[in-house]
């Protein structure tokens, strides 16, 4: 159905398909099928991660000694604010919907997503969008002759943004293009929804979905649920740029305290919105790696649910020392300990799967493992975090850029690379090597942790977050230069994985359908799969219908 | 494998095709997302009711506009109406319903605009004049947005009617949208109660 649209479409161009390079570019911007789209998602998120990574590491080499003139201060605050920005909105948001994007058809047995040109539009969306923010370095100067990339944080704390104190145009660019990048995300949202309520093939009830599907369920919900209350601030604060209207301008009785509000209401809910994909990826791949079926699946979506519901209710806990009542600390302060509790549920049952498995300790799982004790550490200081005496001694130091770095890449980026290992074959056809593999997972471990463990102790010791530099002697100059070596063995790590790509494009080992001998519908079908994915739609009967089909004498339906 | 299909005894599955039209799933994912938007903007004008540093206030200038809300809210009932038609096949009573849907929704901008009107030129009540307009305005705004936007399509059907492109294929399409101009409606009840009855 994908195929006679685009034929329609490039009825038109047939000069442009004539020349082969621009054929095969014309052929993906008019494709409304969902595996190419998940695929450009994926790629423009890894394009924008060496790029933000690139301005991260740009950041760490300005902090490796104290008073270093790497950078002056205004160029600092335009890296860190879109390093930020970039890292949530151009990095986290498309790999999780191109992971959802390419994946959640193919698990429930559909040909493609309920609106595929919905899809594409909200890729086009996100792309331009994500153009938008990096061009603010050429635009920003606009009409008023000042200013570049934008540089008010990523959490464009009001009233600093407002006209008297940000001239030129460049928070206008941070607005407009995440403006536009969550209209896109929300366009995803509601497919994905569509598709895993109308689209499911013959068997697969709710209960029988793999939990990867459970949850982009769950993250869609809370994308439609949390990325408007950031799109309307950010609409109120457009008003107040070019309308002269007041919601946040305190000259005039507006609240400042209220953007910060808004923005959390977004703010935290996206942390979740970014995580529960990637304990989306551990529950598909840590039972394919230990030979078992998923420990307590029923729980497993129950505590996804339940951490949906509690992480809307959570985001003054960024907000402790602003002011707030004490009935509202203690409110935030227990509901950001309760969020601990399915979380720790999920745990235990990755840890109960793993157990008495026969383990495979491959790069997918090797991944996987250093999620489950990274993600362990960053739940842990999270609960640290939530009480209010500890975070007013602590918030907006290292310790909090430490405590989030651990889940957005301890978490989020390590559970993203293991996705990319462990779909590789099937998107390409082709396996990514292995020895690069852990060359890569290695560095990038010890990377991480050269960097984001020291950063605590920086913090503890009371170096606030968002400095340009700071002053030698005072106990922070050799943990900010190992900080430094860390972020220069995480970005060799990376090379190393573009490099894994590029060579395995070109001559890694053929795949075939099933190279983990995995369970999913996926896995049934070839790879990569053909446009309409699968030739007779699949029934199924189980939750392991690729195990059924292998083991015809011992069906999961059985004990199911 | 090759692109085999995972069938497994397709004779003893218990399941019953029962799945919703995606349509009507859309929109109401949209309608929850909607929901989300407009709720931050009635928070911020109950917020900041009654912190305006300037006038002119709302008890001095607003006034109740019952006649708006009137047609507003029965045109939530002549698209029902329009369904129905369409439902037994009657697309001339259809087409009538339909019609009149828009007339409704065309009184509402006008008295919408009239009361812009007499507040800006009148009252000298701007967007940025104090946070009572401030408020004001992004609400009632966005809410007439959304009309306009129902209004287009509205029209856009009405045309395809009108041409003869109409028939009982298109129920389910119609039925989802007549559910995007009741969540409409709906919102205008909460932000009449939001800036007629509390706000003043």
């Amino acid at each position: 159905m994908a195929g006679s649209i685009e034929h329609e479409l490039t009825l038109s161009a047939d000069d442009l398909r004539s020349l082969p390079i621009l054929g095969k570019v014309h052929e993906w911007v008019v494709t409304v099928d969902h595996k190419r789209l998940g695929v450009m998602y994926v790629a423009g998120g890894l394009f924008f991660f060496a790029i933000a990574g690139l301005q991260a590491m740009t950041i760490r080499l300005q902090l490796a000694m104290p008073n270093a003139g790497i950078v002056p201060p205004e160029v600092f605050n335009r890296l860190l604010t879109m390093h930020g920005t970039a890292m949530v909105f151009l990095v986290g948001m498309p790999i999780l919907t191109g992971f959802f994007n390419y994946l959640v058809p193919l698990m429930i047995g559909a040909r493609d997503l309920a609106f595929p040109r919905l899809n594409s539009f909200g890729f086009w969306l996100w792309f331009f969008g994500a153009l938008l923010l990096y061009f603010s370095y050429i635009g920003g100067d606009g009409l008023y002759g000042a200013g570049s990339a934008p540089d008010v944080g990523w959490f464009a704390y009001a009233p600093l943004t407002e006209r008297a104190f940000s001239r030129g145009n460049c928070t206008d660019y941070w607005i407009l293009s995440i403006f536009l990048t969550s209209v896109g995300s929300t366009a995803t949202a509601i497919n994905l929804i569509a598709t895993t309520f109308s689209m499911r093939c013959e068997g697969m009830t709710l209960t029988k979905m793999p939990v990867l599907v459970w949850l982009s369920l769950v993250v869609s919900f809370m994308m439609l649920v949390a990325l408007p209350p950031l799109s309307a601030a950010q609409a109120m604060l457009l008003l107040d740029r070019f309308l002269g209207a007041h919601f946040f301008d305190t000259q005039a009785g507006g609240s400042a305290v209220l953007w910060q509000h808004f923005f959390w209401i977004f703010g935290h809910p996206e942390v979740y919105v970014l995580v529960l994909p990637a304990f989306g990826f551990a529950s598909e791949i840590i039972p394919v790696f230990s030979r078992k079926v998923i420990f307590g699946y029923h729980v497993m979506v129950a505590a996804s649910c339940a951490i949906g519901f509690i992480s809307v209710s959570v985001w003054a806990h960024h907000m402790f020392s602003v002011g707030m009542t004490p009935a509202g600390n203690s409110f935030f302060a227990l509901s950001t300990m309760l969020v601990g509790v399915p979380t720790g549920i999920k745990i235990f049952n990755w840890l109960g799967t793993i157990w008495g498995g026969k383990l495979r300790f491959r790069v997918p799982m090797l991944f996987s493992l250093a999620f489950l004790f990274q993600f362990l550490i960053a739940g842990l200081t999270g609960i640290m975090l939530s009480v209010v005496p500890f975070d007013w001694q602590l918030t907006d130091t290292y310790f909090v850029v430490a405590h989030f770095h651990y889940i957005l890449v301890g978490a989020i980026i390590f559970m993203d690379f293991a996705a990319i290992y462990y779909w590789f074959p099937k998107i390409t056809g082709r396996m990514l090597s292995e020895t690069l593999g852990k060359w890569h997972f290695w560095l990038f471990l010890i990377g991480f942790h050269l960097t984001f463990d020291t950063l605590h102790f920086a913090g503890m010791k009371g170096m606030p977050r968002r400095i340009y530099t700071y002053q030698p002697g005072r106990g922070l100059d050799t943990l900010n230069l190992i900080a430094s070596i860390g972020a220069l063995v995480q970005g060799i790590a990376v090379l190393i994985l573009i490099i894994n790509v590029v060579k395995s494009l070109r001559s890694g080992e053929v795949a075939g359908d099933d190279p983990w001998d995995a369970w999913t519908l996926e896995w049934s079908t070839t790879s990569p799969p053909p446009e309409y994915n699968f030739a007779t739609p699949p029934v199924v009967r189980s939750r392991r219908p690729l195990w059924d089909l292998k083991h015809p004498e011992d069906p999961d339906w059985r004990y199911e | 494998m090759s692109a085999a299909p995972a069938t497994i005894d397709a004779t003893t599955t218990d399941w019953k095709p029962t799945m919703p039209y995606k349509g009507r799933v859309g929109v109401l994912a949209l309608i929850l997302t909607e929901s989300a938007f407009f709720s931050i903007f009635v928070v911020a004008y109950i917020f900041y009711i009654g912190k305006s540093l300037t006038g002119p206030y709302p008890k001095d200038v607003l006034s109740m506009p019952i006649i708006n809300t009137i047609c507003l809210l029965s045109s939530s009932i002549t698209i029902v109406l329009a369904v129905r038609a369409l439902q037994r096949g009657s697309i001339r009573s259809f087409g009538i319903w339909w019609f009149v849907t828009l007339a409704l929704g065309l009184e509402f901008m006008t008295g919408t605009a009239a009361e812009w009107h007499r507040l800006i030129y009148h009252e000298g009540l701007s967007i940025g004049t104090n946070l009572f307009g401030t408020t004001y305005y992004s609400l009632v705004g966005l809410h007439a947005l959304h009309v306009t936007v129902g209004l287009i399509l509205i029209l856009l059907v009405m045309i395809l009617t009108m041409l003869g492109y109409m028939n009982r294929n298109h129920i389910e399409r119609i039925d989802c949208f007549s559910w995007y101009w009741h969540f409409v409606d709906a919102v205008w009840v909460v932000v009449f109660i939001t800036v007629y009855v509390i706000g003043r």
